[in-house]
């Protein structure tokens, strides 16, 4: 036991003190601030800027001043000038004065014609505001043609009630939905991240160790299956400590800016209101997922014998955490798919796919302890043939190819 | 703490690295492996540290098998070098002290010793991949003997140093062993075989061809050298009774003989023909055993 001690606190140590792991931590602290301070400075960048449309009235009604004022009910940030034909409008255009125009023609069968042009028309936000202005104008101008009276206008605009109401006791309402996925869909990138980065430190720390043959003398000291497990528990520690340093600063920097937070992108992702049993279910599928592809990552990177042959070795792996992220994402739209049900029971997916349908749905306890139970299993039973590869992998050398020098090292590590 | 290797035989699928390997040896002595590479060396080591499991037999010390219970009382310096290249010495050498059972302090204490000893106590912080070969080499002897094991297994522990840093580590060895640490090693190297080691097994392709005392194989071998120097033409010596090899030099020859009566009867057709001025009778070296018992020219 003292000995797995040593090791895991070597390996925790030695790697916290590497040059590449605290820039890249600090460079991830960096990224967060950036982050949980976006919608701040997208405003700052946004606010100084006013974008100007030119507008060609051909409907003879005066319509410029009733459809600036629409334009400035819609976007302040949009403001509109008039122009008296299109050529000059194109000139301002190509001076970069305007980002574009628009012309208002008179149709017989629909009223009006509104045509924007512009040199690039891929941002649709500006289009839109006009279309919206314009539609609201038309809307105006036909109400008085029919002579109705403000409570009838007002009375057409309103849109229906509409509510949606789950039957089942628990489940959670649509509102309550929105809230958990954007949690949800935060909390799988954290596991996606977390499992993939250092499953593939462990693999390339083993086949170091192996290619730079300490491994030999390591072993001569230490049994394999100490050094393995102690080295997973190292870098677990190590990843622990980066989400505590990486959460710190995601908090408190959202913390300050909660004012901001609470409107517009963020509450409707439900910040507000985190639900704690998600996060703890986020953490014990992200340990859980990781001791899962940390043994798998163990076991490749000790029967390397090269170290640009690590990732080739650990691609299938990765390929695997792709797969569950990818059916996580499509199932974060659709939790209760039975696709969904079926894989959050396989091992490899449980990590991410049980965790959506647990932050997502009212997942009965039982299936929620089976899954974790087969997972479990799944990672003893791995500890134990990996165990068994990693003892026969050190000790071979040559070429790495997977399936064939995994059963060399079992063969190697056999009894007898 | 006698080490049997008893009836060892490793196979790996059909291919037999270690047969029927049967040895003895003694405590606190220098007992040394020889033969060519893919001979069973390493796979034999290997085996003694409980690495491999022989496909037969056992391999016992002091009557119980080598597992990790033991491991703070051996010592391995395997034949691929290797330490943590981006490690410095001094981290390097307390951690692999620590998994032999050593406290931090003693180990650094005795790291300062042996730094000073192979004179190079200015490596203490230095990174690993930032010094020479031979310098890891000592830093990797260093960290195989640091804990003063009982038994130390040294797999090629010359190979690539420089003659004044053979002759260092040498020493360094040759003091462990006289403090009381049975060691058991391999070489390329007859000579340092020669020197050092009073037990020796020479193995060929996975099977022992001589084992036992330097001396008594010596005996055993039979054959002798007789080196001679004459004033006189010696060819006739080429094809004389009981001449097995034939080696000339500038000014003389070295013959090899099937014993001592062929140098004495040798030495009587000599004499009338002539000034001699050397006649020598010399014990067979090392190599010539080898080279005799492999078939094979070395080195």
């Amino acid at each position: 036991m003292n000995k797995f001690w040593i090791v895991l606190s070597h390996t925790y140590l030695s790697k916290l003190k590497t040059k590449s792991f605290i820039i890249s931590t600090i460079i991830m602290m960096a990224l967060i601030l950036v982050l949980s301070n976006l919608s701040n400075l997208i405003d700052k960048f946004d606010s100084d800027e006013q974008e100007k449309v030119a507008v060609i009235d051909q409907t003879e009604g005066g319509l410029f001043d009733s459809y600036k004022n629409a334009v400035a009910g819609v976007n302040d940030d949009l403001s509109i000038i008039s122009v008296q034909d299109e050529k000059e409008a194109e000139e301002m255009v190509s001076a970069e004065e305007i980002v574009g125009y628009l012309l208002i023609q008179k149709d017989k069968t629909l009223g009006f014609k509104g045509t924007y042009k512009a040199n690039q028309i891929s941002d649709s936000a500006v289009s839109n505001d006009l279309l919206l202005a314009l539609t609201q104008l038309k809307g105006q101008i036909t109400a008085k043609e029919l002579n109705l009276t403000e409570q009838q206008i007002a009375q057409l605009n309103t849109p229906p009630a509409f509510d949606t109401i789950a039957l089942q006791k628990n489940a959670k309402t649509e509102e309550d939905l929105n809230q958990a996925r954007g949690l949800v869909y935060v909390l799988l990138f954290v596991i996606y991240f977390g499992v993939l980065m250092y499953a593939t430190m462990i693999a390339m720390e083993v086949a170091t160790e192996k290619t730079s043959r300490v491994m030999e003398i390591l072993i001569s000291s230490v049994p394999p299956v100490t050094q393995m497990f102690a080295k997973i528990m190292g870098v677990a520690l190590l990843s622990l400590t980066q989400m505590i340093l990486f959460f710190a600063v995601g908090y408190f920097s959202i913390k300050q800016n909660l004012t901001g937070m609470d409107e517009g992108f963020f509450s409707f992702f439900g910040f507000g209101s985190t639900d704690i049993s998600t996060i703890i279910y986020a953490i014990i599928f992200a340990l859980l997922g990781y001791f899962l592809y940390a043994t798998l990552a163990a076991c490749l990177g000790s029967v390397v014998s090269k170290i640009e042959d690590v990732q080739q070795m650990i691609s299938p792996m990765t390929m695997l955490v792709v797969i569950a992220f990818m059916i996580a994402m499509f199932g974060l739209g659709n939790p209760s798919a039975s696709y969904i049900t079926i894989t959050s029971f396989i091992p490899f997916f449980t990590p991410m796919i049980m965790f959506l349908r647990v932050g997502m749905l009212e997942v009965p306890f039982w299936e929620i302890a089976i899954s974790i139970g087969v997972l479990i299993l799944t990672i003893v039973l791995l500890g134990i043939i990996g165990a068994k590869i990693y003892r026969g992998g050190v000790l071979m050398y040559g070429s790495s190819k997977s399936l064939k020098s995994i059963k060399n090292a079992l063969q190697l590590s056999k009894k007898n | 703490m006698v080490l049997h290797i008893k009836e060892v035989t490793k196979k790996f699928g059909d291919f037999t690295a270690v047969n029927k390997l049967d040895l003895t040896i003694p405590e606190k002595e220098m007992f040394g492996f020889l033969g060519g590479n893919g001979a069973g060396k390493t796979t034999t080591f290997r085996m003694i540290l409980g690495l491999l499991d022989p496909t037969e037999g056992e391999v016992v010390w002091d009557g119980k098998k080598i597992d990790y219970t033991t491991s703070s009382m051996i010592g391995y310096l395997p034949e691929e070098r290797g330490l943590y290249p981006k490690l410095k010495v001094r981290d390097q050498i307390v951690y692999l002290a620590r998994l032999r059972g050593m406290n931090k302090r003693d180990a650094l204490k005795e790291l300062e010793y042996w730094l000073d000893r192979f004179m190079v106590p200015e490596y203490i912080d230095k990174r690993v991949e930032e010094l020479s070969k031979g310098n890891q080499q000592k830093i990797q002897l260093i960290a195989s003997m640091i804990h003063k094991p009982e038994l130390l297994i040294l797999d090629e522990p010359f190979s690539g140093l420089d003659p004044v840093n053979v002759e260092i580590l040498k020493k360094a060895v040759i003091d462990l062993r006289d403090s009381g640490t049975t060691i058991v090693f391999s070489s390329h190297r007859m000579e340092h075989v020669e020197e050092m080691c009073e037990h020796l097994c020479i193995m060929h392709k996975g099977s022992p061809v001589v084992a036992g005392k330097l001396k008594e194989i010596k005996r055993s071998f039979g054959k002798k050298n007789v080196s001679i120097k004459a004033d006189f033409d010696l060819s006739f010596l080429d094809h004389y009774a009981g001449v097995t090899k034939v080696k000339n030099t500038m000014e003389g020859k070295i013959l090899q003989v099937t014993g001592e009566d062929v140098a004495e009867s040798m030495l009587r057709d000599l004499v009338p023909r002539g000034f001699v001025r050397k006649f020598e009778l010399e014990e067979p070296s090392l190599t010539d055993i080898f080279i005799e018992k492999v078939g094979a020219v070395y080195e």
